[in-house]
């Protein structure tokens, strides 16, 4: 699906995010290596969907600062090199799943779009469908097109939000091996995920978030499971 | 350059999506008729009395069908957070901004063409002689209806009250648009028709100025 790419990763210091009165994320210190594929897990309203909008450049912090990569570059500047899948589906349903690929591919300049919205239609089995409306298509088939169109640009750092949302079983199967062999070409891969185990045995790292902050962290030993498994209970 | 090619792209996809579903051409263009047919049969005007009002009642028509129009241009993308992917993909938001104020003009310019026959008829108004003028103030008028209420529309979307807050924002800030292009129609549907270039110059003016503050904070108002 892409070519090995040079490992992006991101670091957090002293990040927090209100809204209103309410704080999605508080004071939260976090490194992601660059290569590393992070689960990120935790209850409903944990933060992981916020760390994941601000890692991503879409909503600006309160306080604390992200960066992206080595230097000072900061998730608005880097955009370029993200992937990211969010809630929604991000596509036009009015629009074909061959019009939304290149509509984004021309923006982002991608060269030899033809062959690689093809390419991509044909890794994420809508190649049959390419000429039909996106609001003709299953959730499951949308959520493709989704992971189709993140992954357009070759990112180096990959940052998903519920990824198996709508997929199927197979589905699920198919998107881990995908984010397997994304991992193994170098792609930091940050994730957050409600159970879905074939998902979670991608990740080389898990983090539990809960009320805005870090509650548990494989790094510090922990096994991978018993973080994800926490949540689950 | 890249700014017009970017802005070309998302142009495409705005009349594309647009020709599908036809939604904006349709409201816009039956809300105005049915202002224009209901005037004419209640006030049943004569030729001299609709060149007196005829050109505030159209712009007035024109100003409350935008409202209608601009109200879903940025709310559609919220729906699939397609605006997220746009903010994800195009190297300079403006270009954003470029695309729907200039879609928005082109639809509200359409409406105003196919209506225009239907007024002149109604209201025994002819226009065929100064039309090339009437065009370039409906432009000029247009593009400042366009570009204001783009920008009211990327706030308005982000706000509860989003549905009240559009028109409360957006008549008064396109007041000097009303008055100019109405007087600039009003001298082109006179006995002895004129091309008011002051009341055009004004208009210009005013898409030029609202244009800057929208390349200049056009970012802050797409974020979240």
């Amino acid at each position: 699906m892409t070519a090995a790419v040079s490992p992006l990763g991101l670091r957090c210091s002293n990040l927090e995010k209100r809204f209103g009165n309410f704080v999605a994320l508080r004071r939260l210190n976090l490194e992601v290596h660059p290569g590393e594929a992070v689960a990120l897990a935790g209850h409903n309203g944990s933060g992981k969907t916020t760390f994941l909008r601000l890692a991503a450049g879409l909503t600006r912090p309160t306080a604390g600062a992200l960066h992206i990569g080595q230097g000072e570059s900061t998730a608005a500047e880097s955009r370029a090199h993200i992937g990211f899948v969010a809630h929604q589906t991000m596509l036009y349903d009015e629009l074909s799943a061959e019009e939304n690929l290149f509509l984004f591919a021309n923006l982002q300049g991608i060269p030899g779009a033809a062959e690689r919205v093809s390419a991509l239609l044909a890794e994420v089995g809508l190649a049959e469908r390419r000429t039909s409306l996106v609001r003709t298509f299953s959730r499951g088939m949308r959520q493709r097109l989704t992971i189709a169109r993140a992954l357009l640009h070759r990112p180096s750092l990959l940052l998903f939000d519920e990824p198996g949302t709508g997929l199927d079983a197979p589905g699920i199967i198919w998107l881990a091996a995908t984010l397997g062999h994304l991992r193994d070409t170098g792609c930091t891969i940050v994730m957050s995920l409600h159970g879905q185990a074939e998902l979670a045995a991608v990740a080389t790292r898990a983090i539990r978030l809960q009320a805005g902050a870090v509650a548990a962290d494989s790094a510090s030993g922990e096994p991978i499971e018993a973080v994800l498994r926490v949540t689950e209970s | 350059m890249a700014l017009l090619h970017t802005t070309g792209i998302l142009l495409g996809k705005e009349l594309r999506t647009e020709l599908r579903s036809r939604e904006l051409i349709t409201t816009t263009l039956v809300f105005i008729l049915l202002v224009v047919v209901l005037f004419s049969f209640t006030f049943d005007p004569t030729s001299s009395e609709s060149r007196r009002f005829g050109p505030g009642l159209l712009w007035i028509a024109f100003l409350f069908a935008a409202s209608l129009m601009l109200q879903p241009c940025f709310l559609r993308e919220q729906m699939n957070d397609t605006l997220s992917a746009l903010r994800m993909s195009t190297p300079d938001p403006f270009a954003i901004f470029l695309a729907k104020l200039a879609a928005n003009t082109i639809f509200l310019l359409l409406t105003e063409l196919l209506m225009l026959p239907i007024f002149s008829v109604l209201y025994n108004v002819p226009i065929l002689k100064v039309f090339p003028s009437l065009l370039l103030v409906l432009l000029a008028g247009s593009a400042g209806i366009g570009v204001t209420g783009t920008a009211v529309a990327a706030i308005s979307a982000q706000a509860r009250m989003r549905e009240l807050l559009l028109p409360l924002l957006l008549l008064p800030l396109l007041t000097p648009v009303l008055i100019a292009s109405t007087e600039a129609t009003a001298a082109l549907l006179a006995e002895e028709p004129a091309l008011r270039l002051d009341w055009v110059g004004f208009l210009a003016a005013f898409d030029i100025v609202f244009l800057t503050a929208l390349w200049l904070f056009g970012e802050y108002l797409l974020e979240e």
